[in-house]
């Protein structure tokens, strides 16, 4: 029963605080509410026995990614009104097609959730089950992550270091 | 007990929510963030179907994601703040140039 | 009525209870203590006025805060400017809920089952006290944007860019510790520092991990001096250079949060310290149950070794600061984990 009510509260906060952060005009609001999603995402993993996934997700998104996103908010002084006048021409605006858009996104949103419950295999509950320990063990992980994906792992690490020479070099100044 | 099918049809609704914002919103960053929302979602569905079927593998790949995603915003929020500098808009619409 | 079965969680409710409140008191003692341990520093008497010794000053500080004018800028962003610091005290408390300090105990044989004293032993501690810490970034960064000042801001800003470039050699220097002790809950790394080495057959060492890994205490402890934003790492809120740094539009009860806080963080460092790398609540002559005595002892000496740093050592300035974070404090924790890795391989080889 606690872990109904957790469910239904921490997707309420997901769902919640992302629909707020696509219909926010001011960019800041929106980088804090989406740190507000992520919090609840964490709950989320939690509950699916995967803890150090819950830990690494506030760390390196709510905790770092976020932060980056915070830094050029302020720095770009991104603008709050997000341009109104330039929304009112954007052809997902128009009336006609806002209406038939979102009763389509609806009507699939419906009908994927028919169809994901109709299938019996996946209506068995997922958490609390015997293998809890070890699924979520971070021994376990380490050893699958170094023996298994080395490669992966070797590959971000380079792929992250491309990244911040990347980011350094775009967002230089150009010196005359 | 959350039957896997709630996990996976909340995953379903973050990713259209995502696409939704990637498609309507008008302000590169919150496009950026839009994209977040997005490989948030997945990562749930990976970690949900992980979970189910016993396997450690769905929490690896979520490391991979997150730090794809850590790469991929750092990069566009480089290019993001170059991309202010030439024009003083955050509209994607102001960049046009190349459009024939 | 029988309560037996009612014990337990009103065992632990009053636990978690004083464990709050004793967070709270302690950042007041620490008001006094800073600035009495300043006063003797400085060959003067700290506060002595208010009470016995100055006993009761943190009270006349905490009632003048809270009978002033709340104020608010004009052009500061409304919720943002609260949010702030609630952010900052609410994480300040929240990083100290994995950290455990004594050992079990059943109450003198009123439980039947022993409780830990502790908020919560996750299997993952270590890392939601890191995850929790790196949020605290939040609450000064935004009371820097909202306050709408451009001292806040800068203040702000060289906040938050110091405390996330110190995690770096905070997370790299407590990953060593994890590797000696192979767990990543505090209570177990705890439990493996129990018992003594015998040094030449004459002088019993406490097994702690200091003696272990004495460059990963001191990166950590620099670090952990740095998250805190405290001297001689406090450029941000230094008060000959910016005024008061992000909280410079900050007046009364929002204002108290962020010292709060910044005491609160200093305890939840010191604890973590003493877990990492002083034995916990590990000590020679008392019984397991009242190893929290210990606890408070090293605590308390750390704390005290904090405020004694701050008041001897010049300030860096804002380049130094970063400069060394980078360019030696990281690449230091990186060597200090690369030879623990290679000993820990060769000794168990």
């Amino acid at each position: 029963m606690p872990e109904t009510f957790a469910f239904y509260m921490f997707a309420a906060i997901a769902v919640g605080a992302s629909v707020l952060v696509i219909g926010q005009r001011n960019p800041m609001y929106s980088v804090l509410l989406l740190i507000a999603s992520f919090g609840a995402l964490s709950g989320l993993y939690i509950q699916l026995d995967a803890p150090f996934v819950a830990v690494a997700q506030i760390i390196i998104y709510a905790g770092a990614i976020m932060v980056l996103f915070l830094f050029v908010v302020m720095l770009l002084n991104a603008p709050r009104e997000d341009a109104a006048e330039w929304d009112r021409t954007h052809p997902l605006r128009l009336p006609g097609v806002t209406r038939w858009g979102t009763l389509l996104a609806g009507l699939l949103i419906v009908q994927l959730a028919m169809a994901l419950g109709k299938m019996s295999e996946l209506g068995a509950p997922v958490a609390g089950r015997s293998d809890a320990a070890t699924i979520g063990s971070v021994t376990e992980l380490g050893r699958s992550l170094f023996t298994r994906h080395t490669f992966a792992f070797e590959a971000t690490s380079i792929l992250i270091l491309v990244a911040m020479i990347g980011a350094t070099v775009l967002a230089r100044r150009e010196d005359q | 007990m959350i039957p896997l099918s709630y996990y996976l049809i909340l995953s379903a609704t973050l990713f259209a929510i995502g696409t939704a914002g990637v498609f309507m919103r008008r302000n590169l960053i919150t496009i950026l963030l839009s994209i977040e929302i997005m490989l948030n979602a997945v990562n749930l569905s990976f970690v949900a179907f992980g979970r189910a079927a016993g396997d450690l593998d769905g929490q690896i790949i979520t490391f991979f994601v997150m730090t794809v995603a850590a790469a991929e915003a750092a990069v566009g929020l480089a290019l993001v703040i170059a991309l202010f500098r030439h024009k003083e808009s955050l509209n994607p619409d102001a960049f046009t140039s190349l459009k024939w | 009525m029988d309560f037996t079965p009612y014990l337990r969680p009103a065992a632990i409710g009053v636990m978690i209870f004083i464990t709050f409140n004793a967070l709270i008191i302690a950042s007041a003692i620490l008001v006094l203590a800073e600035r009495k341990i300043m006063g003797f520093i400085q060959q003067r008497y700290g506060p002595y006025l208010v009470g016995p010794w100055g006993l009761m000053q943190p009270f006349a500080d905490i009632l003048k805060l809270l009978f002033k004018e709340e104020l608010r800028p004009k052009g500061a962003d409304k919720w943002l400017f609260t949010l702030a610091p609630v952010l900052a005290i609410v994480t300040a408390f929240v990083a100290f809920a994995t950290v455990p300090f004594g050992a079990q105990t059943d109450l003198f044989g009123l439980l039947d089952e022993p409780i830990k004293l502790g908020i919560s032993d996750v299997n993952v501690g270590v890392l939601v006290v890191f995850a929790v810490t790196s949020m605290g970034v939040y609450g000064i960064v935004l009371a820097g944007w909202s306050s709408n000042s451009k001292y806040a801001l800068f203040g702000g800003l060289r906040a938050s860019a110091q405390m996330i470039s110190y995690e770096l050699a905070y997370a790299t220097s407590l990953a060593a510790v994890i590797m000696l002790a192979g767990s990543l809950s505090l209570r177990e790394v705890v439990d493996r520092q129990q018992g003594y080495w015998d040094l030449f057959g004459v002088l019993p060492v406490p097994k702690w991990y200091v003696f272990l890994q004495p460059f990963g205490f001191l990166i950590y402890v620099i670090a952990g001096v740095a998250e805190t934003n405290r001297a001689p790492f406090d450029f941000p809120e230094a008060e000959q250079e910016l005024v008061a740094g992000f909280n410079t539009e900050y007046s009364s009860v929002r204002f108290a949060m962020f010292p709060q806080a910044e005491y609160i963080n200093m305890v939840t460092m010191s604890a973590v310290a003493t877990d990492l790398f002083l034995g916990g609540w590990h000590g020679p002559f008392l019984p397991p149950e009242y190893g929290w005595i210990w606890f408070l002892v090293k605590v308390g000496l750390i704390l005290f070794a904090y405020i004694w740093v701050r008041w001897t050592v010049p300030r860096y300035r804002y380049d130094q600061l970063m400069t060394f974070g980078w360019k030696w404090l990281f690449p230091a924790a990186v060597l200090n984990l690369i030879v623990t890795a290679a000993l820990v391989l060769y000794f168990n080889a």
